[in-house]
């Protein structure tokens, strides 16, 4: 079983469909993971002319199903994932199998700030490529330094009047040639060393406060939106206190392996990687995992003959079903 | 566009949402919206377990602005419940099954 439907869980699916492991992928309510709400994929080879984030998404999904894989759009609430066979209960249906491969992601980091969660869709968001439109003509800002914050304010200049980047500090984490592109267009503005102290409005976005972090000096800017590009948190919560995190939830594997504390259990993608957290990185791990997984399971014994005695309709999904 | 939903349009929004006799949802969308798509089969579910209740409609905020406008829209995927031509319940975002049942469940009885 595969929890995920990003790059590391549909990799892990393709690989584990064509290994004849039968996998069954718990896609959740929504699919494709975090480039769903992505606009161009310039850096994931193959893709020459780049591709859009959702468009390759669904040919990752297609693929996993050529060869078989399982897909069920249910969110899962909650695994046991000690003993030899592991289940997972979705929409109040418990599933078996062997060996899981978790690949849940992560989800946009928010600021935490007075205003934001009041306006979540009234002027805040986190996707520019769904909401962006909302704002054309309109002066909006873009929280965030990094590679997403960038994109976004390039992406939103596309609607907006002006975009301006508001970013805690003065220096950005960003990738040289997204923030060379940002600084060359004529619509984003710059408000460094700046941080969010609370979105103003009642009914839609009317401004954010903004707090120097050099002299403490608090002032407001005149925006109707803002895009919160700041990163992303695992999504390590369904496993918490049953599989070990690092401080920031990251979920600890066996590098360079994808195994985690418990047999038969592996882990791929954002979920586990701090360091890189690009599409093709956690597509590589995604493939590491289904491998990792393939192995262990030849290296089990077979399950007991009686054992395979089951309906029809788990035998389809799980190759060794439990009691 | 999923077999149990229907299309609407700024033209036919009067006629097909604002004048209907049954309880009708909106789905707020658009073709580059990701988690829209993402949405899109649950709400073809929804529809088709719950013919009898409601009518789902799609309407594509890109090629039909002036009725995202005059409801105040400014993210999607929203939902708007719609009786009696009032809008009576605004979704926002993309949800799960279980979470959208829930959120329509004063309409399903």
């Amino acid at each position: 079983m595969i929890i995920g439907s990003g790059p590391a869980g549909y990799t892990a699916a393709v690989y584990a469909a064509r290994a004849q492991l039968n996998p069954l992928v718990f896609e959740g309510s929504q699919f494709g993971g975090a480039l769903m709400t992505t606009t161009e994929v310039e850096n994931y080879p193959g893709f020459a002319e780049g591709i859009m984030g959702p468009d390759l998404m669904n040919q990752m999904r297609e693929q996993a199903k050529r060869f078989g894989a399982e897909l069920r759009a249910e969110d899962v609430e909650s695994v046991e994932l000690t003993g030899p066979v592991k289940s997972v209960t979705a929409n109040g249906r418990i599933y078996r199998a062997r060996a899981v491969i978790l690949a849940m992601g992560a989800a946009a980091r928010y600021l935490g700030v007075p205003g934001e969660q009041e306006l979540l869709g009234r002027g805040v968001s986190s996707c520019a490529t769904c909401d962006g439109f909302f704002f054309r003509d309109q002066d909006i800002a873009v929280a965030g330094g990094g590679d997403s914050a960038m994109e976004e304010a390039t992406f939103l200049t596309r609607f907006a009047r002006s975009v301006t980047v508001v970013h805690r500090r003065d220096e950005f984490r960003a990738s040289r040639i997204m923030l060379e592109r940002a600084r060359n267009d004529p619509k984003i503005r710059w408000r460094t060393n700046a941080v969010v102290e609370e979105v103003l409005g009642e009914s839609g976005v009317a401004g954010l406060r903004l707090r120097d972090s050099r002299t403490g000096e608090n002032s407001t800017l005149d925006v109707t939106a803002m895009f919160v590009a700041i990163g992303h948190d695992p999504r390590s919560g369904l496993v918490a206190g049953v599989l070990d995190t690092d401080d920031d939830s990251y979920l600890l594997t066996e590098s360079p392996s994808t195994r985690t504390a418990i047999a038969g259990v592996f882990a791929a993608g954002d979920l586990v990687d701090r360091t890189y957290r690009q599409a093709i990185t956690a597509a590589g791990s995604g493939c590491s995992a289904a491998i990792d997984a393939e192995r262990w399971l030849a290296e089990q014994p077979s399950p007991k003959p009686s054992e395979e005695h089951q309906s029809e309709r788990e035998r389809t999904w799980a190759p060794t079903p439990s009691r | 566009m999923g077999a149990n939903t229907v299309e609407v349009t700024e033209t036919s929004f009067e006629a097909d949402v604002l004048q209907s006799s049954k309880t009708v949802v909106v789905d707020f969308w658009a073709t580059w919206c990701g988690p829209c798509k993402m949405v899109a089969p649950v709400l073809d579910e929804i529809a088709g377990e719950n013919k009898e209740r409601l009518t789902i409609a799609k309407l594509d905020v890109d090629a039909n602005p002036s009725v995202a406008v005059s409801y105040g829209i400014k993210s999607i995927p929203t939902l708007i419940v719609f009786q009696d031509g009032n809008p009576v319940k605004h979704i926002v975002g993309a949800k799960a099954k279980a979470e959208l049942l829930s959120d329509l469940s004063d309409f399903l009885d």
